[in-house]
């Protein structure tokens, strides 16, 4: 029993040690984000290879997201003859949840998992050591622009795949349960409210903080060759994942006490 | 001049550095010698500023660089060129990127200048015309002089070599030999340098200090250290398998049992 309190002990304090460090980095880059010189160019190219390379894949999930929706959800409105909801509830639970989300699974293992491999490879091969030497801070010239084009892209790719989600609960809608064109589309523009809007881009937004802070933090702390680099990478996946899911109920239920 | 008064580093309760004393002057050549492992590249990232020692101080110039604010020490590494074991390039930057890191980053030369001093460490290093390659196009040889040109770009006056004839080919690694004494010699660079290759510590080497199980062991000029009565020098200078050091490991290479 004494042993089994001790652990807890021992386990707490390496995860009271984790947050503090990833907080320590997360108010760091803030104050670096505002300290000059701001170069433009970097960011630029980050938010390339964050933001127009994941395009292809989120539209893929996004659409089949749509389509496994409005089928769903006919399934059940089938039942209760209000076919009528289908478009609704297809265009709320896309830009409220699944959109900010799935689009954030993506990008965390796709740009979370490379931001760590990167900086990881460059802390072990002390990289990041000679960029102290040479008089650039390693937050300021690695983790800033990864963090700046996050916070942008994120919810820049979350409203793309809502509309491609929205398009894909529309086929279906359309071609399959004979909602006409019109109908569908004014349905779903109806129920779509600004702050449904407001709360999916917030979450986006919350997510891009989670994945560069996260995975710069595991690349920065990795170590021992190239093994140490392939674990921070997974650890970088496994702790984003968590830590958004985790945001995601905390603002969804946020925004439903707000809502009241 | 390089100063280090009882300094004390430790990581997860390995003690790496056990109250060192070191002292570099100006313009001389200080080698530091031990076996892998023991602590020369802690030592060496204590003298940028990198690390900091859990106890004692580090002072360049007579300044105690590791109780300055961000601004003040990256002004003082400007002063420092520092050669990392393995090269350490930036490896989505070019080679005229890496070796102009400083120059761009930091100050307003402008383009054509930088490409000049590019051009004149990558000359001063024996390379040419390789300044577009990236990185990895790159054999260890090559980056370790690629290294070295961007350690000497922005004309430094203190110079720190990790292991710089390590991975290296002998006539290679003769010639960085060559380049420490001429820096030394031709600019009065103040040097020092980690290595456990004796031909080379011996031949740049105003002082050795050996450095072994956290604390320096012995110092003295290369004569005295080749002479030196202390076991454990002597093993190592001599590169002996059994001796003092070894004691406690069982060596038995080549000894099938
Ligand atoms: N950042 C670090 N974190 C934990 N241990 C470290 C770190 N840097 C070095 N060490 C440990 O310190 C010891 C000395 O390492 P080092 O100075 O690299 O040896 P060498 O003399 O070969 O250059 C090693 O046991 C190494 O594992
Ligand atoms: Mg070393």
């Amino acid at each position: 029993m004494r042993y089994f309190f001790e652990l807890l002990g021992e386990k707490s304090a390496v995860l009271f040690d984790y947050i503090g460090g990833v907080f320590r980095l997360f108010t760091d880059t803030l104050l670096y984000s505002f300290k000059p010189p701001f170069k433009g160019d970097r960011i630029l190219q980050q938010s390339q290879r964050i933001g127009v390379d994941s395009l292809f894949i989120v539209s893929i999930v996004a659409v089949f997201t749509g389509i496994i929706l409005a089928l769903q959800t006919a399934y059940q409105m089938q039942m209760l003859s209000s076919e009528i909801y289908i478009a609704n509830i297809v265009a709320l639970s896309l830009v409220r949840e699944l959109g900010p989300v799935l689009t954030a699974l993506i990008v965390a293992g796709r740009s979370g998992a490379g931001i760590t491999a990167e900086i990881g490879t460059m802390t072990v091969t002390e990289q990041v050591d000679a960029l102290y030497t040479l008089g650039s801070n390693p937050v300021k010239y690695l983790v800033v622009p990864k963090f700046l084009s996050l916070i942008t892209m994120l919810p820049i790719l979350t409203l793309y795949a809502d509309l491609v989600g929205i398009f894909g609960g529309y086929f279906i809608g359309v071609h399959r349960l004979g909602i006409t064109s019109n109908m569908y589309l004014t349905l779903t523009f109806e129920a779509l409210a600004f702050k449904d809007l407001f709360s999916g881009l917030l979450k986006a937004f919350v997510f891009g903080i989670i994945i560069s802070i996260v995975g710069c933090f595991e690349g920065l702390r990795s170590s021992g060759g190239a093994e140490g680099v392939g674990k921070a990478t997974t650890t970088s996946v496994v702790i984003s994942f968590v830590s958004i899911i985790a945001a995601d109920c905390l603002l969804t239920f946020i925004f439903y006490v707000l809502g009241q | 001049m390089i100063e280090i008064i009882g300094v004390h580093k430790s990581f997860n309760d390995h003690k790496v550095l056990d109250s060192i004393d070191l002292k570099i002057e100006k313009g001389k050549t200080k080698v530091i010698i031990g076996r892998s492992g023991c602590g020369k590249s802690v030592l060496l990232k204590h003298m940028v500023g990198i690390l900091e020692p859990d106890e004692g101080t580090v002072k360049i110039e007579g300044v105690v660089i590791n109780k300055l604010k961000e601004k003040e020490l990256n002004k003082m590494r400007m002063k420092i060129g520092m050669l990392f074991q393995g090269g350490a390039l930036f490896d989505s930057l070019t080679v005229a990127q890496n070796v102009g890191f400083v120059l761009e980053e930091h100050t307003d030369t402008d383009k054509d200048a930088v490409r000049e001093r590019v051009k004149e460490a990558l000359s001063l290093v024996g390379l040419q015309a390789i300044e577009d390659l990236m990185p990895s196009e790159l054999s260890g040889g090559m980056k370790k002089r690629v290294a070295l040109a961007r350690a000497i770009c922005m004309r430094p006056e203190i110079i720190l070599y990790d292991e710089p004839t390590t991975g290296v080919d002998p006539i290679t690694a003769d010639a960085i030999n060559d380049l420490i004494r001429e820096m030394q010699n031709k600019l009065r660079i103040t040097s020092v340098v980690v290595t456990h290759d004796m031909t080379s510590a011996y031949k740049v080497a105003d002082q050795i200090a050996m450095l072994y199980q956290g604390k320096i062991i012995a110092e003295g000029t290369p004569e005295e250290i080749k002479n030196s009565n202390n076991q454990i020098v002597k093993q190592f200078v001599t590169g002996a398998a059994y001796g003092p050091i070894t004691e406690t490991e069982h060596l038995v290479f080549g000894h099938l049992k």
